[in-house]
């Protein structure tokens, strides 16, 4: 390490410490009890985003050490993810006011421990080594674990986190025990390094079964079928915000170190591991949608429902060309805006403590608030790959990989399934509009209009005029692409 | 800014006007606003009436071009154009917008307000859907369509609404999915190729645009073809819809409002013929020859089984649903017949089904709104009390049914000649469904108006009021306008047919001489030589 490095992890370092002091303001008593733990948050999360734009220039005339750079790469691909990340957490902080407003928990120790999760997903985002991406998916694990839980006296909250946290340590083994595996094989725990001695293994079992226990820890963070089962229950049981949190800013956090692992280090074995991963999706993509459409609970149908998109992103991941690996960025920011939207909406609808949980709840919306309604449908219809949302343009990039990729069979399955996919969002659609509505009380408080409002124009816009995303994914990932196609996997 | 443009986006500009400065109480101000701007619309229509040239060849065959560039790493284009079969569509669109709001006047007596704005988003969707030469484009305009009419049919349709509005979504959402993978191998073929099917790319930039297809669709591999155009045949023939892909009209139909039938029947159902006229057969010339037996085999079932179930509908609205079936089928086989008499008379076809069954939709409303009901069992011997409306109504049933004079016999008659000369087993299976469609659309006629007129509910009916005749009238009059002078009509579809023909079957032109006679045995062997 040399104080040359200190500029490539500034961010992380501000965030870290600005996190920590976050957790300590109460500690100082009266004083710092008069600040606003939300507004301290938003200030925090605007350093670390200049910090990372002024980092990501300075970068260029500083030399990384070669240690750091083995572990840690500030390149596009990160940096976009970075930003995904901070924006979309910012967007949480605005979600929780209200939730925080009750004032039965602490906002500081909820708005640090984002802080510390937000620091995590950093760190996998720009991971190039497998401990510094396992590391950094612990602390946004174990950030969560503890936020699932946050409603301390409620049992279903309870209940959540130990559910998420016993699965979750449980996978954390398996993906270290691949983890391990592959280190066995290969002598490294660097991507490249790994790719490097992939490329003059012709088999080997304990390198296959090393990776299928990553894939498979890999997938129970994305929540893939057959891994996907905490999802609908924890969903359900944790905090709204936090359900948003875990549905948008961690999953595609996720989906960063599923593609960086896979396109990067792992790519060599692709045939080995595609079909594997296919199937995955294709469950994924069926399981997730067709027990979505029986869902009462909208808390448990967007968790189905999110499991069914962690399938359509693995669809990015399998096909390994170019556009794949835009499809999963378009795809992660598309999603997060639509997502949020939602969660937002479900928010609004809040009228006790699990509001916004039944499908009736929202009966009636469209009347009482037209606007908030139709930004519902907007992003309902983004989530379902309906033009003219955003939703389309990321759908259309993970089902042109993958027919590109030759893997037809799945695009069919991809699309025929987002086809069902709208037969329950239009569920709520339904409720809100063609249902006539009892005339119901909700609470569309400021900061909820704001993150919905964002969320529709950039739903809308990135969907009408989706030419600058496109253009920023295409320079994002194309570093990680070059590498993933400098090894030819066509012979193999 | 194209005149295309303003066409389509006046509906889209009315409705964000009627959207931002008329309270919804206002159902009168939101009403005339609605009804001027589609007046307005048509209007607009007709400067490309006016201005279109028929003789247009080659590039000039498509006229009033806009291109824009909309998303350039995906050289994706915004790029307008229409050529004859476009126009005729737009036309019919424009036309049936203004019929479509000025018939809900009074049906349409809750929400206002959304309703009007969403039939004027509809019908922008549909303009462009006709006007997009550019794949990324159509599909966009095309899914757009969905959403307002799931809306019209959810919100303010029968009692079965949410049922109806749901399987028409959903039914026409997966054909188009899938179609959208078929553009994406159309895509990949052009550029890169698809390594992993042993696909060999043209090695073209990338492009969506339709005319570039239109070029090197016949250098696309057989197999490629055969799946491409199965995921273009499901799209469309779901929205067509073909036999066995219908089960989703009956039940839309029954339950849309009025106007929502009347532009399900008039204008959405043209967007499945309309994408295999434009799309299908011009792009896959071997796709559609291998599938012709089934695609021929469908439509004759269609064709027969649409009348047949017609013949035993309790329910006038579903009665008017099913023959839609059986219509669409004689489209259908007119356009596979692959030469350019067919396909004419499926194109005319198409305009004319469209005028005759909104016009029957719009009867059926006007009954429906004065007595509530729709069964024909309720009625009987209404020519008596309603005279100006059963004389209206037998012009629609007669125009649908296919008499000499009006427009339904210029479409049968052409495509019945088409087919003949492909095969004359195909066009006696079609003049079956031609004796049928009489059989149940005077049936019907003789149920509803003649006998006794012994439901007392029905003694006091009135007869169409000034606004219905209107609408009823200005149909009337295009009926026998395309009846008695096609001319007009043919000639402006003449280019775009000869090219879709010249694209499908290249042979076909060169062995023309010998047409007549004996035309059917020629024209057979010219294709299976092509073969």
């Amino acid at each position: 390490m040399t104080w040359n490095d200190m500029i490539y992890l500034l961010p992380e370092v501000i965030l870290t410490i600005g996190a920590s002091v976050l957790l300590l303001v109460p500690v100082t008593g009266g004083r710092g009890a008069k600040l606003s733990a939300k507004w301290m948050m938003l200030i925090l999360l605007a350093i670390t985003a200049g910090s990372l734009i002024y980092c990501s220039h300075a970068v260029e005339n500083i030399d990384q050490s070669r240690q750091l750079q083995a572990m840690f790469a500030l390149d596009g691909f990160s940096i976009f993810f970075k930003l995904l990340f901070i924006g979309a957490i910012g967007l949480l902080v605005m979600l929780s006011e209200d939730f925080l407003a009750e004032g039965k928990y602490s906002p500081w120790e909820y708005y640090s421990l984002l802080g510390f999760a937000l620091c995590g997903m950093m760190f996998m985002a720009s991971g190039v080594h497998l401990i510094t991406i396992y590391i950094g998916l612990e602390l946004l694990s174990l950030s969560s674990y503890i936020l699932a839980g946050f409603y301390k006296s409620e049992l279903k909250s309870t209940e959540a986190a130990m559910k998420y946290f016993i699965l979750g340590a449980v996978s954390s083994a398996i993906l270290l025990y691949g983890i391990s595996l592959i280190y066995g094989v290969c002598g490294s725990l660097n991507l490249l390094d790994i790719s490097a001695a992939m490329s003059t293994i012709v088999t080997n079992d304990a390198l296959m079964f090393g990776i299928m226990l990553l894939g498979a820890g890999l997938c129970f963070k994305i929540a893939a079928v057959p891994f996907h089962v905490w999802t609908p229950d924890v969903y359900e049981g944790a905090p709204t915000p936090i359900a948003a949190f875990l549905s948008t800013g961690s999953k595609a956090a996720a989906f960063a170190i599923f593609a960086r692992i896979f396109y990067t280090g792992l790519h060599d074995f692709h045939m080995e591991w595609n079909y594997v991963l296919a199937t995955i999706s294709a469950l994924s993509m069926i399981v997730g949608n067709l027990a979505a459409i029986t869902q009462d609970n909208v808390k448990r149908m967007l968790g189905y429902s999110s499991i069914a998109h962690a399938g359509y992103v693995l669809l990015g991941v399998i096909s390994l060309n170019a556009l794949g690996l835009r499809g999963i960025l378009m795809y992660s920011v598309v999603y997060v805006f639509a997502n949020l939207g939602i969660w937002a909406t479900v928010l609004m609808l809040r009228r006790h403590q699990y509001a916004g949980e039944r499908v009736d709840d929202f009966e009636g919306l469209s009347k009482r608030s037209p606007l908030w309604a139709f930004a519902m449908i907007i992003f309902l219809l983004s989530l379902g790959g309906i033009p003219p949302t955003a939703g389309f343009i990321g759908k259309y990039f993970l089902f042109a990989a993958a027919v590109q990729a030759g893997f037809g069979w799945l695009a069919v399955i991809a699309v025929l399934m987002s086809a069902v996919s709208m037969f329950y969002y239009l569920r709520l659609v339904v409720a809100m509009y063609l249902r006539e509505g009892v005339e119901a009380e909700f609470a569309i408080t400021t900061p909820l209009k704001i993150v919905a409002g964002i969320c529709l124009v950039a739903t809308l816009a990135l969907g009408i005029v989706p030419s600058s995303l496109i253009d920023q994914v295409v320079l994002s990932s194309s570093h990680v692409a070059a590498r993933a196609a400098l090894t030819p996997h066509a012979g193999r | 800014m194209g005149i295309l443009n303003i066409v389509t986006y006046i509906p889209l500009l009315g409705a964000v006007l009627i959207l931002l400065f008329l309270p919804k109480e206002n159902g009168k101000a939101i009403r005339y606003t609605a009804t001027f701007v589609a007046v307005v619309d048509f209007i607009a229509s007709l400067y490309l009436w006016f201005n279109f040239n028929p003789k247009g060849t080659g590039d000039g065959m498509w006229q009033f071009r806009f291109i824009h560039s909309w998303i350039p790493s995906l050289n994706v284009k915004y790029d307008f154009g229409i050529d004859g079969i476009s126009l005729l569509l737009i036309l019919l669109t424009t036309f049936m917008g203004i019929i479509a709001v000025v018939s809900s006047f009074a049906a349409i007596d809750h929400r206002q307000k959304e309703y009007y704005i969403l039939l004027l988003l509809l019908q922008t969707g549909m303009i462009g859907t006709f006007c997009a030469l550019d794949f990324f484009l159509f599909y966009v305009f095309w899914e757009i369509m969905l959403v307002p009419m799931y809306f019209i049919i959810g919100i303010w349709g029968g009692p079965r609404k949410l049922y109806a509005a749901i399987k028409f979504f959903l039914y026409t959402l997966s054909g188009s999915v899938v179609m959208l993978l078929s553009i994406l191998a159309l895509y990949f073929f052009n550029s890169d190729g698809i390594p992993f099917l042993n696909i060999k790319g043209l090695g073209n930039a990338a492009t969506f645009s339709v005319l570039q297809y239109h070029k090197i669709g016949h250098l696309i591999p057989p197999t490629l073809q055969f799946w491409i155009f199965l995921g273009f045949f499901l799209g469309f023939a779901i929205k067509v819809p073909m036999f066995p892909f219908h089960t989703w009209l009956p039940d839309a139909h029954v339950e849309a409002p009025t106007a929502g039938s009347i532009i399900l029947a008039a204008v959405l159902l043209k967007m499945g013929t309309y994408g295999f006229v434009r799309f299908a057969l011009p792009i896959l010339p071997d796709g559609t020859k291998q599938w012709l037996p089934w695609v021929v085999g469908l439509s004759i079932v269609g064709i027969i089984y649409g009348a047949l179930v017609s013949l035993v509908q309790k329910d006038m609205k579903k009665l008017v649903a099913y023959s839609s079936v059986s219509h669409l089928g004689f489209v259908m086989l007119g356009m596979f017949a692959l030469n350019p008499m067919g396909l004419k008379g499926s194109v005319i076809q198409m305009i004319n089904h469209g005028i005759s069954t909104g016009a029957l939709f719009l009867l059926v409303g006007i009954i429906y709104e004065r007595r509530h009901t729709r069964m024909i069992a309720e009625y009987g011997g209404l020519a008596k009390v309603m005279p100006v409306y059963a004389t209206l109504f037998l012009i629609a049933a007669l125009s649908s049914m296919g008499l000499p004079a009006l427009n339904g016999f210029i479409g049968e008659f052409t495509i019945l000649l088409g087919a003949a000369n492909r095969s004359i087993v195909w066009a006696s299976f079609a003049s079956v469904g031609i004796v049928l469609g009489a059989a149940y659309l005077l049936w019907l006629y003789q149920r509803v108006f003649w006998g006794p007129l012994d439901n007392p509910a029905n003694k006091n009916l009135l007869d169409v009021n000034k606004r219905e005749l209107g609408l009823l009238l200005s149909l009337v009059v295009l009926m026998v306008w395309i009846g008695i002078k096609p001319a007009v009509f043919f000639d402006i579809i003449e280019e775009p047919v000869n090219y879709v023909v010249r694209k499908v079957d290249p042979t076909y032109f060169d062995q023309k001489p010998l047409a007549y006679p004996p035309a059917a045995p020629v024209a057979v062997t010219a294709v299976e030589t092509a073969r």
